[in-house]
């Protein structure tokens, strides 16, 4: 287990370093960073002493040197906006994007379990065409656009629900749906087509033939089996649940990581914004890290053999 | 032997007759056997009633990107104060402002049209770098096996496991967002997937017996990577590309959406959405029908797509060949009893 644990973070701290290196190269390759980090209308005087005092005078390797420090410290400078700790600010953001997010993705693996089941059960009915009309929904629909009409339906012609902002349980309900479509019409996917070729499988006869329920047949047997493909999709899908949240946080005014990124590039912050962008490297590393384990600990093929005392 | 070749080139003749075949399908071709293929292919569309609407939907898309703007280019920008804000659905303000105006009474169906071949100029070129580039490069690695196709994967991992939106938000930070900017990082984010899918056949291809007789005969690496390998895996990455461009065309209007897109005074449907936003209590149909357009084509081109998989796979294509409710009422009796 901590082999393969050990052998799973080497290969996704890959990309992370390509992302560290890669902003750094960014900063570096458009000529003179003053113009990177400075408001477009700076004076020279303050490009001057920009420079001078982060070091942009000094040679590349002892600048890479010292940028490689300050991201082992989370200190990637002050925001020009609000003269605050860049990193700060991040991490400050951070928790209410990971709620949203969290909270989606359990919401889409647990709808996606049960309609996904259900449309195994029972081809062409009713779950299995709200899943593949969810699923052809989740691929065209662009997720700004429902955001949209989801305030233009619910907030403002019917008023049911607030058009922004984090007070309430009400304003968490558009967000929510909106950020749902994709991972869930995916999901709901994978897990009909997992549970339809784990229920012909011999084992799954075996457990009827011995009398089992068909409630326990389906929880015990056929998904644990029809989980684990799901599980690794759902990896992926967060992924692209980053890409969801910076639109959704920006629609809804919600104070995440994703509304940053786009308040720091539409100001031209980019201390800010790279301090965020780094975060979330980081954060979607540890993650694969975690669904890599939860895939060991369902899938007994996966997981290294272990001789018991 | 034989047999594999020439199924390989069969298979390879399909998708490249397919848009012509929906155009002038009827036209007499001089082939014989490029027409039968083109003729049965036609056939098969026509039999699908989906895919039908569908094609003709994109045609008619494709057509009002091309000739359009053109013909409205002078409506788009041309304001009327007086016209501010016009509900859509009336002819009372004349026909240009059927789908109603904005703030500044410029005829939305105008802006729509005008719009589309913006999209479809971003969204194609990116499709077809992502593809040329993603296609050749896999299909190189997956031949040549080795270091060639780790290196390669490991690169594609790299992209894939981090989110497309926050690479374009940086490199769309530090370079200006221009088109070709936004066209080049669109396709750079999505070459991993014709990457991998190119890997996977070509490296299960080199490996067949038609490429080994190839091999024997002296050919070289690159020939028979252009001769026997890419006919071969062809149908599987136009559709592959066919379903990116839904990708693709929604990307594009998420960054336009976010404004690091498309920057006015150009005009994409993912713009027009963004900037009817602040009008949304006043004035819905100025967000609401640019999503309409992007999802109208989106949707065309999945279904072209679900169908193009099926009609381009002689495993599954004698499914279109029945009629429409047997197959619906055979693929999960298939499915579940396999």
């Amino acid at each position: 287990m901590l082999i393969y644990l050990r052998k799973r973070i080497a290969s996704s701290a890959l990309p992370l370093m390509v992302v560290i290196v890669g902003v750094f190269a960014l900063a570096r390759m458009t000529g003179n960073p003053a113009s990177l980090y400075l408001p477009l209308n700076a004076t020279q005087q303050m490009r001057d002493a920009f420079s001078a005092r982060n070091g942009l005078d000094q040679p590349l390797p002892v600048q890479m040197a010292d940028y490689f420090g300050g991201v082992l410290r989370l200190d990637f400078g002050q925001s020009l906006r609000t003269g605050q700790d860049a990193a700060a600010m991040a991490l400050r953001a951070f928790p209410a994007t990971l709620q949203l997010a969290a909270t989606t993705m359990v919401l889409a693996i647990l709808l996606a379990l049960v309609v996904g089941c259900w449309a195994a059960l029972k081809p062409n009915g009713i779950a299995d065409r709200i899943s593949s009309f969810v699923s052809m929904a989740a691929a065209s629909i662009p997720d700004f656009w429902l955001a949209i009409v989801g305030i233009w339906v619910f907030a403002i012609t019917l008023g049911w629900l607030p058009t922004s902002g984090v007070s309430g349980a009400g304003a968490w309900v558009l967000p929510i749906a909106t950020l749902l479509l994709r991972p869930f019409g995916v999901l709901v996917q994978i897990v009909r087509g997992s549970m339809v070729s784990a229920l012909s499988e011999p084992y799954i006869k075996l457990a009827r033939s011995r009398g089992a329920g068909e409630l326990r047949v389906v929880t015990h047997h056929a998904l644990r089996n029809a989980a684990a493909p799901a599980l690794t999709v759902a990896g992926d899908l967060t992924v692209g649940l980053v890409n969801g949240a910076v639109v959704v946080e920006t629609i809804f005014g919600w104070p995440g990581i994703g509304k940053l990124m786009i308040d720091s590039i539409l100001q031209r912050d980019f201390a800010v914004l790279q301090a965020a962008v780094l975060l979330t490297a980081v954060a979607i590393f540890a993650l694969n890290i975690l669904i890599d384990m939860g895939y060991a600990l369902l899938d007994a093929r996966v997981r290294p053999v272990t001789v018991k005392a | 032997m034989k047999s594999s070749l020439t199924e390989g080139a069969a298979r390879a003749q399909l998708p490249a007759a397919l848009p012509e075949g929906n155009s002038d399908g009827t036209s007499n071709g001089k082939k014989d056997s490029k027409q039968d293929g083109k003729l049965s292919l036609f056939r098969l569309l026509l039999k699908d009633r989906f895919a039908t609407v569908s094609a003709l939907v994109l045609i008619l898309i494709g057509l009002t990107a091309l000739i359009g703007p053109a013909l409205m280019g002078d409506l788009a920008t041309k304001q009327n104060l007086l016209f501010a804000n016009k509900a859509p659905f009336t002819f009372a303000h004349g026909w240009e402002y059927f789908l109603g105006s904005d703030s500044l009474g410029r005829s939305m169906l105008a802006r729509l049209v005008v719009a589309s071949r913006t999209t479809f100029s971003v969204a194609l070129p990116a499709v077809a770098v992502a593809l040329i580039v993603g296609s050749l490069w896999g299909v190189w690695a997956g031949y040549h096996r080795g270091w060639r196709e780790n290196v390669s994967m490991r690169i594609a991992d790299v992209i894939m496991s981090f989110p497309s939106l926050l690479l374009a938000v940086v490199v769309l930070y530090v370079f200006s967002p221009s088109s070709a900017n936004i066209v080049l990082i669109l396709a750079l984010t999505r070459i991993p997937i014709y990457l991998r899918t190119a890997r996977a056949e070509s490296a299960e291809l080199q490996s067949r017996t038609f490429v080994d007789a190839a091999r024997t005969f002296g050919a070289k690496p690159n020939a028979i990577i252009v001769r026997h390998v890419i006919p071969v895996v062809l149908p599987t990455l136009l559709t592959l590309a066919t379903l990116e461009c839904c990708y693709v065309m929604l990307a594009e209007s998420s960054l336009s959406f976010l404004g690091i897109g498309i920057q006015p005074p150009d005009v994409s449907w993912g713009l027009m959405v963004s900037q009817g936003r602040q009008y949304l209590q006043t004035a819905w149909w100025l967000s609401i029908f640019p999503g309409v357009a992007i999802v109208v084509t989106t949707i065309a081109a999945n279904v072209l797509a679900a169908w193009l998989r099926i009609a381009t796979d002689p495993a599954q294509r004698w499914r279109l060949a029945l009629p429409r409710k047997r197959l619906i009422a055979r693929i999960p009796a298939k499915e579940t009893q396999p």
